[in-house]
């Protein structure tokens, strides 16, 4: 074991854009929400009323830091819940203008599944992952398109998407355009001019199972859910309450830090993608290399199993994901990886969070080029 | 032509397999890759761009066509 002596150290876990560890500040609210908000807000006794003045406490301050007002905006019981509501509420609002669906081929998959329920056209991205505009602005002037829909940043290789320019073909088209911003909210600025905007608490160091939907006014959203109240997004069922006193405390929380933690991730993201080029050969590194997340990074190494390489990466203490087809139960490639035309095997994407050190991703920059060279020996290559 | 049949042989052994073959490719010769992992659609055009080869397409459901261009 020749490694033995650089990969002592504690575990590290580099998958934040799964989920990003509860940022201290979230677990303090959580604790204390749990003492104070588990009533229905909805009852008009006393417990009640804390617990929607905490609701609507929640709901100002994450209005106020994402520059929405309060009655735009609503928690949802998670960020795929969020994104159903976004697509299947926008197709229902626009029924009359027509059925289609106008998306990038990198959207996150939750899209992809609500966006299957009508008629979808996607938008191919270039080699870097970054959407096609003029193909984009051509589908999105076309008749019997009800809404758009556009990820803020790619969840798989970090390239940030052109959503101003998105938004002024959709606007000059008058097609409301949604933007998925999970990667994005507590860590970039999204630009302004969508009309709906999703985001997803575990993302940014909130507790999981909080989603957030923003509806602009004078959007037409149309519940896809029974309920009576058609015009509204609501949750389905009780909402997890201290959760999302604790997702909006941790917001304000890691927003005031965001800035800092940009610049010093993005420096470990671009330590990563020098190094790994230049150690693991037969390696590529994918996404824009500049126009990109500060938090993450993807790479595909040649002749290499993805699962192989996650256990082995995971046995030496690091959690990492991967687009490899070998990692899905589909045994599909990532439609990401495929959209962008590069390689789907051997893939890893490494995400990082403000417990990240550089300790952390030296020790895996250490620890990389040797299983790559282990496994790649074993399957004679 | 040459063929390299990977058929039943999942991501990344179709790759593995073409790369194992190409020595015994003169340049400018043809081979032909059978391999019905859904990937390979995906990783035999990203493996010639890498590699400096030319992919010359699908002629075939699980066919793929790649140029020996060094």
């Amino acid at each position: 074991m020749e490694y033995r002596a650089v990969h002592a150290g504690a575990p590290a876990y580099l998958d934040a854009a799964s989920a990003t560890p509860l940022h201290p500040v979230a677990r303090q609210a959580l604790l204390a929400a749990l003492e104070d908000g588990w009533a229905d807000p909805d009852r008009l006794y006393s417990a009640g009323r804390r617990a929607q003045q905490l609701r609507e406490a929640a709901q100002a301050t994450v209005a106020e830091l994402l520059g929405v007002r309060p009655d735009e905006l609503s928690f949802v019981s998670s960020g795929t819940a969020a994104v159903h509501a976004a697509v299947l509420g926008g197709l229902a609002g626009r029924v009359r203008v027509g059925r289609t669906l106008v998306h990038s081929a990198i959207e996150h998959s939750a899209v992809l599944h609500a966006a299957a329920q009508g008629e979808a056209v996607p938008v191919g991205v270039d080699l870097l992952g970054r959407l096609d505009l003029d193909a984009w602005n051509t589908a999105v002037a076309a008749p019997g398109v009800a809404l758009a829909s556009l990820i803020s940043a790619s969840h798989e290789v970090g390239t940030v998407q052109p959503v101003a320019a998105a938004a002024e073909a959709c606007a000059e088209a008058g097609v409301p355009l949604y933007v998925d911003a999970a990667q994005s909210v507590g860590r970039s600025p999204v630009p302004p001019g969508w009309s709906l905007l999703t985001a997803s608490a575990h993302k940014w160091g909130g507790p999981p199972g909080v989603g957030v939907l923003v509806v602009r006014k004078g959007v037409r959203w149309l519940s896809p859910y029974p309920g009576d109240d058609r015009h509204r997004p609501r949750p389905t069922g009780a909402l997890d309450l201290p959760a999302v006193v604790s997702a909006a405390a941790s917001l304000r929380a890691v927003l005031g830090e965001a800035q800092t933690e940009a610049v010093r991730l993005s420096a470990l993201v671009e330590k990563i993608r020098a190094t790994v080029a230049a150690t693991v050969p037969d390696v590529e590194v994918v996404g824009d290399p500049v126009e990109r997340l500060p938090h993450l990074v993807t790479f595909s190494c040649l002749y290499v199993d993805g699962e192989a390489l996650l256990h082995a990466l995971d046995r030496h203490g690091f959690a990492v994901s991967s687009g490899s087809s070998c990692t899905a139960s589909t045994l599909q490639p990532s439609h990401v990886l495929e959209a962008m035309g590069v390689l789907s095997h051997g893939n890893v994407r490494v995400s990082l969070h403000r417990g990240t050190t550089e300790a952390d991703v030296d020790r895996f920059l250490a620890v990389l080029p040797g299983l790559v060279a282990d496994i790649r020996k074993e399957a004679g290559m | 032509m040459i063929e390299v049949d990977s058929r039943g042989r999942r991501c990344p052994l179709p790759i593995i397999d073409l790369a194992r073959k190409m020595p015994s490719v003169e340049v400018g010769e043809v081979v032909r890759v059978l391999a019905d992992d859904p990937a390979a659609a995906n990783d035999i055009p990203a493996w010639c761009r890498m590699k400096g080869q030319e992919y010359l397409g699908s002629p075939a459901p699980d066919t793929y066509d790649v140029r020996r261009l060094r």
